[in-house]
């Protein structure tokens, strides 16, 4: 072949072999492989062009164009089968990469807050966006801080029923978290409001005590400052920390470095359950730290962040939390 | 402090039922502990006379005894309590009567003998634990009467717990004041007329420490009934405030104390020698007390003792050899005011807890001496005669509590409640609680009562105002103050950071207690010394931990033993530590790891975790600084760690804390059998923070070349990173380490490291000719210092 240029019918003839031949074509590499042997350089319809000049001059533009025509419809045909079978890659490659989405997730689970803490940072965010400020202060105290500067001098009643864990110098077991007020007011001054949350001891363990548990303190002292503030700061605390309206009910009660003093209940179902002690900063406790207690007053709360864990979530045995049960702990995430 | 309600409303009775009356007491500030019936349920129990006794034909415990109970006929009841005697009264649940415990009785034949019913004992019908033998009624108690009106058992015990300042509420008599005061009503004083002396018998009363016992009262009454017994509304009074019936005189001084919180003591007169003296005790001196005890006595002991030694314990107990017995006819009655300062602490430190300290402690009405002694006599004679002779009094007036006036002003009883109070609402409340009163321009002058020792500030008088008038009339007043702004610090990683980063990474947070066992901390800190307790709660609580790690391993021993097979725990908290006698309570963070790296899942690797977990894990701590390349980690050997995967971690030149496995030994010896991985670090050291500073980046690309050394495997592969920053210059910016191999197709003894070098300029693009010379330099430093070959 080659030499001649075949008729009009011969031509097509090959145009539709070709188109079968791309049709047929199942992969990219087969259906080059038809257009190299029908359009490349040797192509058999490039050969057409080339003998062209075989032709009688009137013929060759006819000629010419119906061969053009067959090159064109055989691009356009492969181009159409190319694009069709890279879609169909695509899709098988899609096909294959579906996972199953119900497995479970990869990599480090993550965990959580203990719930003691858990409560103590939800305690101490309310009080700082209040505007107290945070203290810590050492565990191991002095009978000083612990006792005497809070006005519970060496005989004092009130020694005998802190249950404190003493240690052969001296020096104690913080039984409350009130002696951060004394060194917060000695190192700062007042004006102050200010919170201590910590860890706090006492001797003592059965069902409803652990020798250690923790407690949130606070302290404000300025010029003005009654007990209708107290009441105030309390009612609006319970009721951000429990998010929902609670009464409460100030019952007298007696600590020797706050008065008047009271216990505060707060409306848990049908009764009342007591949830912290409170009152008037005692003149005395203001004179350690030489604060005049002319010009200034204050307040003073203290409550079991434990008492508070319990109530907000429904713990109902106080030594859970210090079993470090994984899959007690795991369910404050 | 216990008491029957009955008896309080003796005194006060306002018209409120129980629950009220409870409230007003709680509202008061006397805070009620618990309301308990004096009796359970029980009918048809009446008394009943044993009228004759004869012993039961086939049962050598049974008794038959003849018995009236006001039902016509004598009943026959078998009895097998040991104290059943002719002529006795006691109570007798008739057939029909239901006792406590849903207990029916019925007709029943006792071994042949038919009976008609039960005579009973305390227990049996909820009254109190004896159970030895039948209770035995007054002589003078109606036959046939309902034991429960007879008894007045439709009462209730109310337990209050007092706070220490009101010493004053350790009585009846305190108790009703405060009510009074609640509900607006007066006293009903019994009558306490003064005894008129029948003798002028005397004991003479000498007192050597006044400034300890500034007041001191005597009585003789002499010749009593020694076989008189006491009444049965007495006996009930005392059961009800918790205290059993003894002897008529010691009854009555129980009851006294009950009654007027004066405690009191009776001594056997015949038994003392020549006079009272009230001294400090000798050094040497012992005494038998009234229990038996004998105690060793400190010289800052009071005692009354007479001219033979001590006999008594002042304001704790009485002593044995003094004390009335059966035989006794002549009685001194002691009652005397001793300072709290004395009485405090002595009863604790010999293990002593009476209700007379406790009243002396807190304190006692300074003037109420002679009316308990008058009140007492009284009660005795009606019970047991005796001549009473005069009552005498040795009293150091200057050494009596000081009644000074305290001034209470308006606009500070405003301020400190943040209410106003009307004048009238002010002096009602004073004098009710017995205060005398006098108006001032700024407010009043008050004279508190004897009894309330505790009003000696204005604050004290502020505290009565509010709680009288009631906490419940307070507003509630939001403060209002200064916008103050406070220091927030940007050189510390903030607090949250940390554990949230722990919890990211799936440590659980736990909280431990502070003081551990020492067995276990001493294991694995041989060489620290802890700080112990005086008065631990066990031995496993003993030691101020000094280190976090005991509580840790802790956890996870329990959990393992609770199928919990993966655990990762952080804690934060002090450890405490004694440096040169000086305690150090150091803020503290601790983790630990132990099986597999991650829970167990289809696509999770399932490997144990292993000591580099731990260290990523810290080192993504460490990123929280800012300050990440300060961290380093070097070999180093700790009691409680594997001596091959042990690390020291040196912030800098500053020990900031230690990682690594735990010792294979002292893992056994604690029960755990799989490897497990710790960190603490030193909280104020690990996590300060820089505040950032900004530097450019460079627009130019960075260039990696990779080399692979062969070199020593003893050679820390920080040293080789180190080396290849001070070989490379400022323009290789990073040193990753992408392989580590060691194994057959190298020599033993070495390791292949392959390093991937980062290279880049800020201004340029590096040519490849400044790359070469830079990859040769960090080449020929390691081969020059660390004896390295690169491996082709």
């Amino acid at each position: 072949m080659g030499e001649s240029t075949e008729s009009p019918a011969a031509i097509s003839e090959l145009l539709e072999t070709g188109l079968r031949e791309v049709e047929a074509s199942q992969t990219a590499g087969p259906l080059d492989e038809v257009r190299v042997r029908y359009l490349g350089k040797k192509g058999l319809l490039t050969q057409q062009l080339k003998s062209l000049g075989a032709l009688p001059a009137e013929q060759r533009p006819q000629a010419g164009q119906a061969i053009n025509r067959a090159k064109k419809a055989l691009q356009e045909s492969i181009d159409a089968r190319k694009q069709s079978l890279q879609e169909a890659a695509l899709d098988a490659g899609i096909a294959a990469a579906a996972v199953d989405v119900t497995l479970p997730g990869r990599g480090q689970m993550r965990a959580g807050p203990h719930p003691v803490n858990r409560t103590m940072g939800r305690m101490e965010e309310i009080f700082r966006r209040a505007g107290f400020a945070v203290y810590s202060g050492p565990e191991i105290e002095d009978e000083f801080h612990n006792f005497e500067a809070l006005n519970i001098p060496e005989q004092h009643p009130a020694r005998a029923m802190h249950d404190t864990f003493y240690f052969p110098s001296g020096h104690l077991l913080r039984t409350h978290t009130s002696p951060v007020q004394i060194r917060a007011m000695r190192d700062d001054g007042v004006p102050i409001r200010m919170i201590a949350p910590g860890r706090v001891y006492r001797c003592d363990s059965d069902q409803t005590h652990t020798p250690m548990f923790h407690q949130v303190e606070g302290l404000v002292v300025d010029e003005g400052i009654s007990f209708a503030n107290l009441k105030a700061v309390l009612h609006g605390f319970l009721e951000t920390f429990f998010e929902r309206r609670v009464e409460l009910r100030f019952r007298p009660s007696y600590f020797p470095f706050t008065e008047p003093s009271a216990e505060v209940d707060v409306s848990w179902g049908e009764g009342w359950l007591e949830v912290l002690g409170c009152g008037m900063v005692h003149p005395r406790v203001l004179e350690h730290v030489g604060v005049d207690s002319e010009r200034y007053t204050g307040y003073a709360f203290g409550m079991g962040v434990e008492r508070l864990a319990m109530l907000r979530y429904g713990v109902d045995d106080l030594r859970l939390f210090f079993d470090n049960d994984l899959r007690f702990l795991k369910q404050f995430c | 402090m216990k008491f029957s309600e009955s008896w309080l409303r003796e005194w006060v009775d306002p018209q409120m039922d129980t629950e009220s009356l409870v409230h007003e007491l709680t509202m008061a500030g006397l805070e009620v502990d618990s309301v308990e019936p004096v009796a359970d349920r029980f009918s048809k129990v009446v008394v009943g006379e044993v009228t004759a006794c004869a012993p039961h034909p086939d049962a050598e415990k049974l008794t038959l005894c003849r018995v009236s109970a006001g039902t016509g006929d004598e009943l026959q009841i078998v009895c097998g309590a040991p104290n059943v005697h002719a002529g006795m009264k006691s109570p007798v649940a008739l057939i029909g009567a239901r006792l406590p415990g849903d207990f029916k009785i019925r007709k029943a034949k006792l071994r042949g003998v038919e009976s008609q019913g039960m005579l009973c004992s305390e227990k049996e019908l909820g009254l109190g634990e004896g159970a030895d033998g039948i209770m035995e009624l007054s002589g003078d108690a109606p036959t046939g009467t309902d034991v429960r009106e007879y008894l007045r058992l439709d009462d209730s015990v109310i337990d209050i717990d007092l706070t220490p300042n009101r010493g004053d509420c350790f009585s009846v008599l305190g108790i009703a004041r405060e009510t009074a005061v609640m509900s607006r009503l007066d006293l009903s004083w019994p009558s306490l007329a003064a005894v008129v002396p029948a003798t002028d018998d005397d004991f003479p009363i000498e007192v050597r420490a006044p400034s300890a016992c500034p007041r001191f009262c005597g009585r003789v009454v002499r010749g009593i009934d020694p076989s008189a017994t006491t009444p049965q509304w007495m006996r009930e009074k005392l059961r009800r405030s918790g205290l059993r019936p003894i002897h008529p005189v010691v009854d009555v001084t129980n009851l006294v104390m009950m009654e007027l919180g004066q405690p009191l003591h009776g001594f056997d007169l015949e038994q003392l020698h020549e006079g009272i003296i009230v001294r400090f005790a000798k050094p040497g001196e012992s005494l038998t007390l009234l229990d038996g005890r004998v105690v060793e006595l400190e010289e800052d002991m009071l005692v009354i003792a007479d001219h033979s030694g001590a006999r008594a314990l002042a304001g704790i107990m009485g002593g044995e050899n003094t004390g009335v017995t059966e035989a006794t006819v002549d009685v001194f009655f002691e009652g005397a005011f001793f300072s709290p300062e004395v009485i405090s602490g002595r009863a604790r430190r010999l293990g002593l807890h009476t209700d007379a300290s406790l009243r002396f402690e807190r304190g006692v009405d300074p003037e109420g001496q002679r009316r308990a002694i008058e009140r007492a006599t009284q009660l005795l004679t009606e019970i047991a005669g005796g001549q009473p002779g005069p009552l005498r009094e040795v009293a150091s007036e200057s050494d009596l509590p000081r009644r000074v006036p305290v001034t209470l002003r308006r606009q500070r009883l405003a301020a400190v409640m943040g209410a106003t109070v009307e004048d009238q609402e002010v002096e009602r409340v004073l004098a009710a609680l017995g205060m005398e009163t006098d108006s001032t321009d700024s407010g009043w002058t008050i004279d508190p009562p004897s009894w309330r020792f505790d009003i000696a500030i204005e604050e004290d008088l502020i505290e009565e105002i509010a709680r009288v008038h009631g906490y419940d009339s307070i507003p509630e007043t939001p403060e209002r103050g200064d916008v103050v702004f406070r220091p927030v610090t940007e050189t510390r990683v903030p607090e949250n950071r940390i554990p949230q980063c722990l919890m990211e990474r799936g440590y659980q947070e736990v909280v431990t207690y502070s003081f551990v066992d020492t067995r276990v901390q001493s294991a694995l800190f041989p060489s620290v010394s802890a700080i112990s307790l005086d008065n631990p709660i066990s031995s496993e609580m003993a030691d101020m931990r000094v280190s976090l790690w005991p509580g840790l391993l802790g956890v996870l021993r329990q959990n393992l033993s609770r199928q919990q097979d993966r655990v990762r725990v952080f804690e934060s908290g002090l450890r405490f530590e004694l440096e040169e006698g000086a305690i150090r309570q150091v803020p503290t963070l601790a983790g630990l790891i132990a099986g597999p790296r991650y829970a167990e899942g289809w696509s999770a690797n399932p490997d144990s975790c292993d000591y580099f977990d731990l260290k990523g894990d810290l080192e993504a701590l460490f990123s929280h600084t800012g300050q990440a390349h300060e961290f380093r980690f070097e070999a180093a050997e700790h009691a409680a760690l594997h001596p091959g995967q042990s690390a020291r971690v040196l912030r800098g030149e500053i020990e900031a804390g230690w990682a690594g496995a735990v010792h294979p030994r002292k893992l056994s010896s604690i029960g755990i059998n799989i490897p497990v991985y710790l960190f603490e670090l030193t909280s104020d050291i690990a996590f300060s923070s820089i505040i950032p500073e900004h530097r450019e980046i460079s627009r130019y690309p960075a260039v990696r070349r990779d080399i692979a050394v062969l070199v020593d495997e003893r050679i820390p592969s920080e040293l080789l990173v180190k080396e290849s920053y001070a070989g490379g210059g400022p323009l290789l910016r990073e040193v990753r380490i992408f392989d580590v191999y060691r194994g057959d197709r190298i020599d033993s003894g070495l390791k292949s490291i392959a390093l991937g070098l980062i290279l880049q300029e800020t201004s340029r693009t590096l040519t490849d000719g400044e790359v070469d010379d830079i990859v040769s330099a960090v080449i020929s430093r390691l081969e020059r210092n660390l004896k390295a070959r690169i491996r082709d």
